[in-house]
């Protein structure tokens, strides 16, 4: 019994309000930078490119993208809108910071988009964890499957 | 969010499939703001033209014109016909590549044709062909409280901060909906609050120079990210080159779209009047160490002494500053092993022309062009591998974009390094 119980993933749920409606779910990649679109990363590839960027060579391809918001260029809607024609756009966005630029590269990337939440999902989400995001409910649940 | 019968009216097809399309956006768009409102604007700046492969390649397979306005402009999969009329002043930002000079800008005739036949769609379209990332340089000035639809950083920054007009951040999709439209979401730097004040920064050394208002730029940004700064302890008024190098700085280390300087922006005749009388969050005193540490910092990227490329004219230069480096240009000659570029509006080079800077410039070896610079197009001359730069932006975006080492410093050092081929 015991055995079983560690092997338990732990589950944890956050609530939130809908940028983009939508349901997803994928591993998570989390980062504490901000990050900048145009400049910042390569819409071909999914990757982050910014020099002194900790998710520099990391790709955001298909993953729930968590960060605390958007930086740089005007040009963050059109990175990630081509992004989503190269099957290259995160699978989900979570983020603390409301900026323009993150609400219209959500919108135009159709992957579902949360903000305003009850607790950090900075501080809750790992990198890794399985995460699901139920835009339309305003849920999100993380599963960590292998605790370390 | 409420919608006006007007609105409603746009947005359920009164005037035709493609407006609808642009108030569905707009709508999106808002939501996910949560923005309570749209707010009318006439004056708009975004980008509509076609000029990449991927939007050729998306051209023909998918429907022309009409469906890369339709995807890229409107986010719509439905391909919508290209609109007739813009509703609103619009004016056109820069390019991802000078049209004029196609080979040093790695571009095909081919992609040139295609470009060609976007602008002339474009001008149709009324959209003003300024091609500049400096729409204020050049017949767009909005005034005081003007409600405004903008992209582009640096311009966003320096028409809220410096002439007090108001817009966010636009980008691509939603200023192309504000120009079918006259809308955009009613939130954020269109409202009172959001404009004040919330970060301060004390000067305690001289900021004089371009070069030292390009310093203090990225050191704010790098703090203070997408939060409102004032500043005050400020000697002589900057003039138009250094508020333009000072946002630009400032809205690439950071995400700052609103500042104040004490004595000098309109919101901000007092300190009290920047920050609407709130305490403010935090207060930093900028010095020579933090100068210093600015400069290293952005000059981490740069090694080898020998500089390839000199590239000046980011945001693009004003006429005054090509004049500055004409003269520093006269009689002398670049060197053999460097290139110099310097990037400006169209509207400007032909005042330059006029004014026989062009030819000074060009007699030297150097080129005046436009429509675009290094980091729009990625294009830098044959070999390049250090490049030398008077703009604290494009230093921060070079090397990132195409692995270059890059020097920042002063026009004057970098009109020495063309000449010498070397930065001292």
């Amino acid at each position: 019994m015991t055995a079983a119980m560690a092997e338990a993933p732990q589950v944890i749920v956050l609530r939130g309000r809908m940028v983009v409606p939508g349901v997803a779910e994928a591993q998570a990649l989390v980062t504490r930078e901000r990050i900048s679109g145009w400049g910042g990363v390569d819409p071909r590839t999914g990757t982050v490119v910014e020099t002194r960027h900790e998710l520099r060579g990391q790709s955001f391809a298909g993953r729930v993208l968590v960060f605390p918001g958007a930086k740089g260029s005007s040009g963050w809607s059109a990175q990630f809108h081509v992004a989503r024609l190269m099957g290259m756009a995160p699978a989900a966005w979570l983020f603390n910071e409301m900026t323009t630029k993150i609400a219209l590269g959500a919108v135009v990337s159709h992957a579902p988009a949360m903000t305003d939440f009850d607790r950090n999902p900075l501080e809750l989400i790992r990198t890794g964890d399985w995460v699901r995001v139920d835009a339309d409910a305003g849920l999100v649940t993380i599963t960590r499957r292998s605790p370390t | 969010m409420r919608l006006s019968d007007e609105e409603k009216a746009m947005r359920d097809g009164r005037d035709g499939p493609t407006v609808a399309a642009a108030m569905d956006l707009l709508i999106r768009y808002g939501q996910a703001l949560g923005a309570q409102e749209l707010v009318p604007t006439r004056n708009v700046c975004g980008t509509v033209t076609a000029s990449t492969p991927f939007m050729r390649d998306f051209a023909a397979t998918k429907g022309g014109l009409d469906a890369v306005f339709s995807e890229f402009n409107l986010d719509s999969a439905t391909v919508v016909p290209l609109p007739e009329r813009v509703r609103v002043f619009t004016s056109h930002l820069q390019l991802g590549f000078d049209p004029h000079h196609p080979a040093d800008m790695g571009v095909s005739e081919q992609i040139v044709q295609f470009y060609a036949r976007s602008e002339a769609m474009a001008a149709r379209m009324g959209v003003q062909m300024m091609n500049t990332c400096t729409p204020y340089q050049v017949g767009n000035l909005p005034a005081r409280g003007e409600h405004c639809a903008w992209m582009e950083s640096s311009a966003v920054i320096y028409i809220n901060s410096v002439l007090g007009a108001r817009t966010n951040a636009e980008g691509r999709e939603s200023t192309s909906a504000a120009m079918l439209t006259g809308r955009i979401p009613n939130w954020g730097y269109h409202l009172d609050a959001p404009r004040r004040a919330t970060h301060g920064v004390e000067l305690t050394i001289p900021v004089e120079t371009v070069e030292d208002w390009g310093l203090l730029g990225y050191w704010m940004g790098d703090w203070v990210q997408d939060r409102v700064p004032v500043v005050w302890g400020l000697g002589e008024v900057p003039n138009l080159p250094r508020l333009k190098h000072f946002g630009a700085a400032a809205s690439s280390s950071g995400g700052v779209e609103m500042y104040h300087l004490v004595g000098v922006t309109p919101e901000a005749a007092t300190l009290e009047m920047a920050t609407g009388g709130r305490a403010l969050g935090e207060v930093r005193r900028y010095g020579r160490l933090e100068r210093e540490a600015t400069f290293e910092k952005i000059n981490a990227h740069g090694q080898d002494r020998g500089v390839d490329y000199v590239m000046l004219g980011c945001p693009h230069y004003s006429i005054e500053q090509i004049w500055e480096a004409a003269q520093l240009l006269e009689g002398r000659r670049v060197h053999a092993n460097t290139a110099l570029w310097i990037w400006t509006p169209r509207a400007i080079k032909s005042l330059a022309d006029r004014n026989g800077y062009t030819r000074i410039i060009e007699e030297a070896g150097g080129r005046i062009m436009t429509d675009s610079c290094s980091a729009m197009s990625r294009a830098v001359p044959p070999g390049t591998r250090v490049v030398a730069l008077d703009s604290a932006k494009q230093a921060h975006y070079l090397p990132a974009i195409l692995g270059v080492q890059a020097w920042f410093g002063t026009t004057e050092q970098c009109i020495d390094a063309a000449c010498t081929g070397r930065w001292m």
